[in-house]
């Protein structure tokens, strides 16, 4: 289902097929705080200088700004260990594919015209091209890990730095689409799962806080996206005024907070409401091993349910990075991809069901290839 | 965006329709209150206090349409964007629109982060000489001009113009291209 795009040389393109076996950074389930804290993730956005932004440009300047961008990048160093994926030409589900293993964002899939992402191999750093601005810089580590992603992404913004004019004012820092992103450009985001923080009903007491201090809140997918199967991202909401060090502190001294509340609320649940926890929790793993029919947003929700068990240690012999897996081979454009076949929702729910019973064999699922 | 009166954030946002003018206000929930009471009471809207700094004004509050109809049709000498198209999409048209409605989006950027000074990263460029921009900054700006050019004389079938403008676009990116680095 991948197609092959027409400025690159096809054994250099990043064969999506393949990417199906393996499992994306924020899938690893490894790094400090890994049982609650999914990913950390920074990205820049950078505009060129000679060029208007994405969405006062023709055709030909779309065009140009994804060819410039992509062969000065390619002579970096850290662009020279990236493959380059034409986004423009890629079928629906390979789009949605991309989206789904957060290599690049809906926005970006959506979008018309040139435009394109580059990729690592280890699926850490991400180019994107042309989307709301000329360049969005990401990088993800598994796990609470925002300094280590921070000393990556600078690293690549420099080199970039050196071989394009990224557009930037004295007063006003580095100029982008829209006003809410001026300045440093940066957001520092982490994912986290909260599923206890849900179950006693703390969540929205906790988001009120976070809104109190300029946090923004999130779901799994990003703006506008429903926070689905207790994962939340936690991200700066201004991005002017403070230095990219601040900002990354901002975020980085809440996440131990959040990570205290959401241990005392499994702590609680445990100690007060063990049977009814564990009741959810073998319910949900129980639905999850037999259903012959399902839908994605209920996979998300009890594969939540079962990861929490599995960290109370409510279940046992099931690995927590398998399931981080199966969240995300779950989702229609990697069950369509894994079974090789375009599905409709109807189908796609029997799909995923036989999926899951695959894999949560009776022994619990089944460690992923990394 | 905050409120008129104080530091809380503006959660009303009243607009006044007295014979041919208009005004906005944007007032939090205590003073929309209070504006609203005077407003009955007085049988009118009360004048707001001008807030520090003078920030309401470039926002258009307290202007009246014909202000407000000039401002949206104030355009960017490079891509052309109006600030009624800026306000309309949310999304500026080139980075020179900074500079072009840096008045206009003073108080909104303030609002949006509660500064209006970058003081993060800088490309490690150097800069013009006494110029704070980075080197290069004025003529790679005048290409994005010159791409709306070219662009309006393929339009106005004027080939030998957008023949002349492809040409100094591509010298001056090339100069860039070509600058002495470290």
């Amino acid at each position: 289902m991948t197609s092959t795009p027409p400025h690159m040389d096809p054994s250099a393109q990043m064969n999506l097929d393949t990417l199906t076996t393996t499992v994306g950074e924020w899938l690893r389930g490894t790094g400090p705080e890994s049982d609650i804290v999914m990913s950390s993730r920074v990205r820049l956005a950078r505009n060129l200088a000679q060029y208007p932004f994405v969405s006062r440009a023709s055709e030909q300047d779309r065009a140009e700004i994804e060819k410039f961008l992509r062969e000065r990048i390619a002579l970096v160093p850290a662009g020279k260990e990236l493959h380059s994926i034409d986004v423009g030409h890629l079928e629906e589900v390979d789009r949605q594919f991309l989206v789904e293993r957060q290599l690049i964002s809906r926005e970006l899939a959506e979008a018309q015209g040139a435009r394109s992402v580059a990729i690592d191999g280890r699926e850490q750093v991400s180019l994107m091209i042309n989307e709301e601005d000329h360049l969005r810089i990401q990088c993800m580590h598994s796990g609470l890990d925002l300094q280590g992603v921070w000393n990556q992404i600078r690293v690549v913004d420099d080199q970039i730095e050196q071989a394009v004019p990224y557009a930037f004012h004295p007063r006003w820092g580095y100029l982008t689409a829209c006003p809410t992103n001026v300045g440093t450009g940066i957001r520092v985001s982490v994912m986290l799962h909260l599923p206890a923080l849900v179950i006693t009903r703390q969540i929205d007491k906790v988001f009120r806080s976070l809104h109190k201090i300029s946090l923004a809140v999130r779901g799994l997918y990003g703006e506008g996206s429903q926070a689905m199967g207790d994962f939340y991202q936690i991200s700066n909401q201004t991005t002017l005024g403070k230095t990219e060090e601040e900002l990354l502190e901002q975020v980085g001294d809440v996440v131990p907070v959040l990570i205290d509340y959401e241990r005392r609320a499994r702590e609680f649940l445990v100690r007060e409401t063990q049977q009814n926890v564990h009741d959810q929790v073998s319910r949900a793993y129980g639905i999850l091993r037999t259903a012959q029919t399902i839908t994605a947003e209920e996979t998300m929700q009890l594969l939540s349910r079962v990861r929490m068990g599995v960290l109370l240690g409510l279940i046992g012999g099931v690995d927590i990075s398998a399931i981080n897996v199966l969240l995300v081979r779950t989702q229609p454009a990697h069950l369509q991809k894994l079974r090789g076949l375009e599905l409709d929702t109807k189908d796609r729910n029997i799909e995923r069901a036989r999926y899951l019973r695959q894999h949560f064999d009776g022994n619990g699922p089944k460690a992923a290839a990394n | 965006m905050k409120c008129q009166q104080c530091d809380k954030p503006a959660v009303f946002h009243i607009t006044e329709l007295e014979a041919a003018e208009v005004r906005e206000l944007h007032l939090c929930e205590d003073h929309a209150r209070v504006y609203l009471n005077q407003s009955e009471a007085a049988g009118g809207p009360p004048e707001p206090k001008p807030k520090g700094g003078g920030l309401t004004a470039p926002l258009g509050v307290g202007q009246t349409a014909d202000e407000l109809a000039a401002l949206d049709q104030k355009a960017c000498d490079m891509c052309g964007i109006t600030f009624f198209e800026f306000r309309n999409q949310g999304r500026l048209g080139c980075p020179h629109d900074y500079v072009h409605f840096e008045k206009e989006l003073e108080p909104l950027i303030a609002n949006i982060h509660g500064a209006t000074q970058h003081t993060g990263r800088r490309p490690s460029r150097p800069t013009a000489p006494g110029e704070p921009l980075p080197e290069g900054t004025e003529s790679l700006t005048a290409v994005i001009g010159m791409r709306t050019g070219m662009q309006e004389a393929i339009e106005c079938e004027d080939y030998e113009r957008a023949k002349e403008l492809r040409d100094r676009i591509r010298d001056t990116e090339q100069h860039w291209l070509e600058r002495p680095t470290e």
